[in-house]
């Protein structure tokens, strides 16, 4: 993401402004009232605005809905690999591996490696939110969040006794 | 019946107020028609109606005197809230340069206009405070109207709006005593104890804003505003009792109000401001008589172009050390040469004091000049600007 510069205007309210990646400084005033000015500013004259466009609160959700959508899904996709030093892995339940046919509770996974099991995929059926007395079968997948440690220490668990 | 006797000394007053209001309604709507601020309209309107004027309203004197007095205790409230004690604080530790160059360049222009004219050095003073103070009404309005305010120069110009604003909230005390008198000695101890009361007002301001707004915070509106005029009324009276002017005692409780507290005060005040500011503008017309304008026009003009000048090296020094490029710097300091509100108030308390018969009509002269042409040559700065640099002579090295 681009370097976001943030000047307090006294009395006014606060402005953020970047330069993009195609070399054009825009930037964003915030209003106390509310009101927002979408700024582009001048090329050759770079201190002031070539562009001034006021929003009311409602042009401003407009504006946003309509930029954020397609960043929003480019996101979700990386969220799904990590949050902040959490990891989402779907690791299969070996036969060879101890928890085979024990519940959630004997199995203690998440004591083990504070992982959390979300939800395990069986075949066709996903069971959102797993109870303890819900019994782990070979060839399951579980849908598991923690950290990345805790997710290889799960996944040796799941593959061995 | 008692009932009756006050209803009919009521009825003929409410029927002036209501028509001078709403003549001041049609000049607002043509001041806005031109882009113009309304300020030096409400300035001739009163004129223009006071003694000496075109049609001299037989308005009562008492009611020219409360209006005045309540209209500048209001106005200053609102200009004290203008800024939170954060913005105070933040701006004190990088503004000051700029707002020392403003402060000297600006001042003493006024100050020895007032000496040489042989003036009491008490009205150069004010004099000196009259040519000091930009107008952040007029100013913050151009700004907006020319879409200006993202504009990179416009913090440095919002910044020496704010150390006016600091700057005034030592000036206006010291000065409110300086008038009320008295020997040398005597002059001295009240000069340190407005500072010291300034000191503890700036100090809880800056340090302790946040607990007070907490105190006169309420989810309310009604609750926050009532409680506000309420404390700033008290002040005021508080004030006026102690000789210093009452519009002193409240500009000081619009700057020591901080927090959430300033924010929605302010944003409930704002529309009220200009009604103050319209009332206070006419009242201080009303006493002036147009006449007087003439014999000081000159001095005025003279005056105006010398101040505007200053305040034109004021905002390409501030812009420049900014890193502002020419252009920037060119529009940050014609935006600055407006003059209104605050000099308009200064020029106030002298004449409330009495002790220089020019110097109402000489600033009435002067920010109507300044008021009205400050925002014209503001939006040619770009064609300034445009001009080969031979012509920005008064480009300070």
């Amino acid at each position: 993401m681009a370097e976001v510069e943030e000047t307090q205007l006294p009395g006014v309210g606060v402005r953020h402004d970047f330069v993009t990646s195609d070399g054009e400084r825009i930037g964003v005033l915030a209003h106390r009232t509310g009101r927002r000015e979408l700024l582009v500013y001048d090329t050759t004259d770079p201190d002031s605005c070539r562009n001034v466009v006021r929003l009311d609160a409602d042009d401003t959700h407009t504006l946003a809905e309509l930029l954020g959508t397609s960043h929003v899904s480019e996101r979700l996709a990386e969220l799904q690999q990590h949050i902040e030093g959490l990891t989402i892995d779907w690791l299969p339940v070996e036969r060879a591996s101890a928890c085979a046919g024990s519940s959630l509770r004997e199995a203690a996974l998440r004591s083990q490696t504070g992982v959390s099991i979300v939800a395990i995929v069986r075949g066709e059926e996903t069971i959102a939110a797993p109870g303890g007395d819900v019994v782990l079968q070979p060839g399951d997948t579980l849908v598991a969040v923690g950290t990345p440690e805790g997710i290889k220490e799960l996944f040796r668990l799941l593959h061995q006794g | 019946m008692p009932v009756a006797v006050a209803a009919a000394e009521v009825a003929p007053v409410l029927v002036e107020l209501g028509l001078v209001v709403l003549a001041l309604a049609v000049l607002a709507r043509v001041a806005d028609r031109l882009g113009l601020s309304p300020i030096p309209f409400y300035l001739v309107a009163g004129l223009a109606t006071g003694p000496g004027g075109l049609v001299a309203l037989d308005l009562s004197p008492e009611l020219v005197d409360i209006g005045s007095e309540i209209g500048v205790v209001l106005l200053l409230l609102a200009l004290g809230l203008e800024y939170s004690s954060e913005e105070l604080g933040a701006n004190l530790r990088v503004g000051l340069p700029a707002g020392a160059f403003d402060a000297l360049a600006n001042a003493l222009p006024g100050v020895a206009f007032g000496l040489v004219l042989g003036w009491d050095p008490r009205a150069a003073i004010l004099l000196g405070g009259v040519t000091y103070i930009s107008s952040s009404g007029v100013i913050s309005k151009v700004l907006r109207d020319l879409d200006r305010l993202g504009n990179r120069e416009t913090p440095s110009v919002l910044s020496i709006l704010v150390m006016e604003d600091l700057a005034m909230a030592v000036y206006l005390p010291v000065v409110a005593v300086l008038l009320a008198g008295g020997s040398v000695a005597a002059g001295l101890v009240s000069v340190t104890a407005a500072l010291a009361a300034v000191a503890a007002v700036l100090f809880v301001a800056l340090r302790h804003g946040t607990t007070v707004s907490r105190v006169v915070l309420s989810r309310s509106d009604e609750a926050l505003l009532l409680g506000v005029l309420g404390i700033t009324l008290v002040v005021a009276g508080v004030a006026a009792q102690l000789q210093v002017s009452a519009a002193v005692g409240a500009f000081l409780v619009g700057i020591a109000l901080g927090g959430a507290a300033q924010e929605r005060a302010s944003l409930l005040v704002s529309p009220l401001r200009d009604l103050f500011a319209a009332t206070f503008f006419l009242f201080f017309g009303l006493r002036i008589d147009p006449g007087d304008l003439v014999p000081v026009a000159a001095l005025a003009g003279a005056l105006a172009v010398v101040t505007a000048g200053t305040k034109v090296a004021t905002g390409w020094w501030a812009a420049k050390r900014a890193g502002i490029a020419r252009p920037g710097r060119i529009r940050a300091g014609t935006a600055l040469i407006a003059r209104g509100e605050f000099s308009i108030v200064i020029a106030g308390l002298g004449v409330g004091a009495g002790i220089e018969a020019q110097l109402g009509p000489l600033a009435a002269a002067y920010v109507l000049l300044l008021a009205v042409a400050g925002p014209i040559v503001t939006r040619f700065a770009d064609r300034l600007a445009a001009l080969p640099p031979m012509a920005g002579a008064r480009r300070p090295t």
